[in-house]
């Protein structure tokens, strides 16, 4: 793909001002770093960063009945938003039980909610709903929200610096308790993040985007590419759909059951796949014992049987190599493995993620 | 950051400096670790073993990907940088300063061939275009 073909964001001639070195990321034209990578990762551990994700697509799903809607169309329960503005993450399943994605959806109204879906998965995820509404909820309107960019501003800093740079949102900011959001305006706090620090996500006219960046840097605020974005998140070890999870993969494999409730008497599509699947592999965490540095897809021998790391890197914070790995049920934390790193086999340990969590290191 | 240009380069982006004993230095260029990015692994040949022209013999590995270090000419390895175990961010900072691993050739006639600045710096430009 050529660069005039790639699709960009409203932030898109700011990141080359900043000096943003450009990647092709699944068809868009976005920053992997602006400089240095891993200064951007301890940016956001330490004090602050902030991501253009504006990739991402805000997805309005309105109108009467959007709630059952998506009890139906999602796995994870939204009868369990009940307080306005609040935040569920769920994955949104093909009748197979495989992810079709993974999302953050928010409650605003009862005829008005908010996904968040991944920028790769946007265009199937609008006409997969679009399917599903036609059948069940014809009176659903499902508006993609392509006139919004999102900033995410993350760190220990971040909510200080988000108040200095836009006062009005204070009072609201302060009430927010994680994994909520509350509407001022025009703009969209979310006390949501994808770095294992706190902070928040904005999502705000594109218009008003290279205004609200500019002034978070001139308060010092570090601008931070994709790349740190993924060793952050890894060592949050939070999933990236794509990498530790697609179509082919349910939930239960994927260290995602706690967003499934089978139990409840709710119908929701996968439900009965999910329900007669008797998974043989879990998503577990490495950390490499010996010298080098996991990637995804290398494989791992264990004794009882063998898996492959799913994403593998570097994590700045820990200083070594990390990954998130899908390995037989009975491979346990605690338990020793073999990787097979590019010629040689390397020895790593296994642990329950997150490894790292707001700025502590939480593995030994 | 110029190319010198008192130093060789090759096409997998090794920079080659003749040392006045003889033997060679070998690093990677300044343009191989902005393509790389922050590097945080670096894997030496062990002193004393031989190799072929063109033959992979090191390994740099980034936040972002690994990558594989070729012998610019045959010879024997006779020093390598154990500094950069501890400190393979010293590519990053100054990758002419951060040399690799020194070779004895066995085949000086090799050196020719090697590309001069001018030339590894027209490699460097387009593939930044």
């Amino acid at each position: 793909m050529t660069a005039s073909t790639l699709k960009t964001t409203p932030l898109n001639a700011l990141h080359r001002e900043f000096g943003a070195r450009m990647v092709d990321f699944g068809g868009w034209d976005m920053p992997l770093h602006y400089g240095s990578q891993i200064e951007e990762h301890h940016a956001v551990r330490r004090a602050c960063g902030m991501f253009d994700v504006s990739h991402m697509l805000a997805v309005d799903v309105l109108g009467a009945g959007a709630r059952e809607f998506l009890a139906y169309v999602l796995a994870n329960n939204v009868a369990r938003l009940q307080v306005p503005g609040k935040a569920l993450y769920s994955c949104l399943l093909n009748p197979a039980g495989g992810v079709l994605d993974d999302l953050i959806v928010y409650f605003f109204t009862e005829d008005r909610f908010r996904l968040i879906v991944n920028a790769g998965t946007a265009e199937k995820d609008c006409v997969w709903l679009a399917a599903r509404r036609d059948a069940h909820a014809p009176q659903v309107d499902i508006k993609p929200r392509r006139d919004l960019a999102i900033i995410a501003v993350q760190g220990p800093q971040a909510r200080d610096k988000v108040y200095a740079v836009l006062p009005e949102v204070r009072a609201a900011g302060e009430n927010l308790v994680y994994f909520s959001a509350a509407q001022i305006g025009e703009l969209m706090l979310a006390r949501t993040g994808y770095t294992g620090e706190d902070g928040f996500e904005i999502i705000l006219p594109a218009t008003q985007a290279t205004a609200l960046w500019r002034s978070l840097h001139a308060q010092g605020v570090a601008a931070a590419g994709l790349g740190a974005r993924d060793t952050l998140r890894l060592e949050a070890g939070m999933n990236l759909y794509g990498q530790d999870m697609d179509e082919t993969t349910t939930p239960l494999e994927t260290g995602l059951a706690w967003t499934v409730d089978l139990s409840a008497a709710r119908d929701f599509v996968g439900k009965s796949a999910l329900q007669n699947l008797r998974p043989t592999r879990h998503a577990l965490g490495l950390v490499l014992l010996d010298k080098g540095v996991m990637r995804g897809h290398q494989k791992i021998s264990s004794a009882h049987g063998e898996g492959h790391i799913t994403s593998g890197g570097f994590g700045p914070t820990l200083e070594r190599s990390i990954a998130l790995a899908r390995v037989p049920l009975a491979v346990r934390a605690g338990d020793e493995v073999q990787v097979a790193v590019r010629d040689k086999l390397l020895c790593a340990r296994v642990v329950k993620p997150p490894f790292v969590r707001h700025g502590k290191v939480l593995i030994v | 950051m110029t190319t010198p240009a008192d130093l060789k380069y090759t096409k997998s982006h090794e920079w080659i400096k003749q040392e006045a004993d003889g033997t060679v230095t070998v690093g990677i260029t300044h343009h191989a670790q902005e393509l790389l990015g922050d590097l945080v692994f670096v894997e030496l040949p062990a002193v004393g073993r031989k190799l072929k022209q063109g033959e992979e013999c090191a390994v740099v590995e980034s936040v972002k990907a690994a990558a594989d270090v070729f012998a610019p000419v045959t010879g024997e390895v006779v020093a390598a940088n154990a500094d950069l175990a501890d400190a393979p961010e010293k590519i990053n900072e100054d990758a002419y300063l951060a040399w690799m691993f020194r070779i004895k050739p066995t085949a000086p006639g090799e050196l020719a061939g090697l590309l001069d600045a001018a030339a590894y710096q027209a490699i460097a430009d387009a593939d930044r275009h």
